[in-house]
């Protein structure tokens, strides 16, 4: 029985994850390809320092809002 | 899909997948992945010095949230972890340096692979010959203590004199560490360590935590919890630093790395649930070969013919 929910639980964390990491991968690529690539080319202190924010954010805040919409999906213990 | 900042063409699904696989390696094995990361980019046809910094930049992301979690767990060594970002950040100037002086005369490509390669076949035989070592301690098993545990106090054993020798080196200033249980230590053998491993870092990508944490272990006594987790937070502020000096120098396709990362978000998870079922020194003979992996795509990618931009 526990074997079970942990099981549903990891995959609502995988499903959950999956969501978002696609539609933040869609988000980058979508909207901030052209500007990034002009920016390389263009303003490369610029760049440095989009890159590594980009890269913060997407680690932490997909982290934090992970674990916020995990709270609300995941299953409750009896 | 163009990756139009290191004018590559790669299927997007091949770079998630990338990044699924090494993200499934940092949860199950507890290692970064670099050794076979990066090799996979210059197979698919990245130049070697975007391979070195957007592997690095990578690193930044998969660490934030490893780190977190040790700081938590009382894991992380801050004065040490201050001290060590000094000498970090120094070796990485060095690797950079390194980086650039190779592309002015365009030999990135088979200097740093050829070092890589023999650097990762090292580690492949070192882990191979350490798993299969460790699975025939019968008399320590037998006190009580897991085979992993024998392991490293057996390793800690051996070193120990030489432990003691490095601790002692009367070189000022010295600095206590009671958070790693050190009474007194050269702040210079601490910068020596972390320099090295920078260097490394910037010089190969990633977060060359296959030199620094044996270093960390067995040549400066940190406990090993401790020694992971400040490694880990040393790593977001030194990679960070390093990343920022490779984009300057236009060495980052930030494009790439994003990608590679939301797969690597959701091996991560993976990886960490799968260490519930697999444990112990056979877990280390699997991951032997998977460096030598990594020489082989390296390999591969210097036969086909990539340039440097």
């Amino acid at each position: 029985m526990s074997r079970s929910r942990d099981i549903k639980s990891f995959l609502i964390d995988l499903a959950v994850y999956g969501v978002l990491v696609v539609a933040y991968f869609i988000l980058v690529l979508q909207f901030f390809g052209g500007w990034l690539t002009d920016l390389f080319h263009n303003h490369r202190l610029g760049y440095a320092i989009v890159a590594i924010m980009l890269m913060v954010t997407q680690a932490a805040g997909l982290e934090v809002i992970a674990h916020f919409v995990l709270k609300l999906v995941r299953p409750k213990k009896p | 899909m163009h990756f139009p900042i290191s004018d590559v063409t790669i299927n997007p699904i091949y770079l998630i997948c990338l990044g699924f696989f090494v993200g499934i390696l940092g949860g199950f094995f507890g290692v970064g992945g670099s050794f076979l990361a990066g090799p996979a980019l210059f197979a698919f046809g990245v130049p070697m010095n975007f391979v070195v910094g957007t592997d690095l930049i990578h690193i930044v992301g998969k660490s934030i949230v490893a780190a977190r979690k040790h700081w938590t767990l009382g894991n992380i060594d801050l004065r040490l972890a201050l001290i060590m970002v000094a000498g970090t950040i120094a070796g990485i100037q060095v690797g950079v340096s390194g980086i650039e002086a190779l592309k002015k005369i365009n030999r990135v490509d088979w200097v740093v692979g050829l070092i890589a390669i023999v650097v990762y076949t090292s580690i492949s035989f070192f882990v191979a010959w350490e798993g299969w070592r460790t699975s025939k301690l019968p008399a320590l098993k037998s006190k009580g203590k897991t085979e992993d545990q024998s392991a490293v106090s057996k390793d800690k054993m051996a070193f120990r004199k030489f432990t003691r020798w490095i601790q002692r080196i009367p070189l000022h200033p010295r600095v206590s560490l009671p958070h790693s249980g050190i009474k007194s230590i050269s702040v210079w053998a601490i910068l020596g360590v972390s320099f090295i491993g920078g260097a490394f870092s910037s010089f190969l990508g990633g977060g060359a935590g296959y030199i620094r944490m044996p270093c960390m272990v067995y040549l400066l006594g940190i406990p090993t919890h401790i020694a992971v987790g400040t490694d880990l937070f040393e790593i977001v502020v030194s990679a960070s630093v390093g990343s920022f000096q490779h984009a300057l120098h236009g060495n980052v396709d930030i494009l790439i790395a994003l990608i590679m990362q939301t797969g690597a978000a959701i091996g991560a998870q993976i990886g960490a649930t799968l260490t519930q079922y697999f444990t112990g020194p056979r877990i280390r003979l699997a991951f032997a070969p998977l460096p030598l992996l990594g020489a082989g795509l390296i390999i591969y990618g210097l036969i086909t013919g990539h340039h440097t931009r």
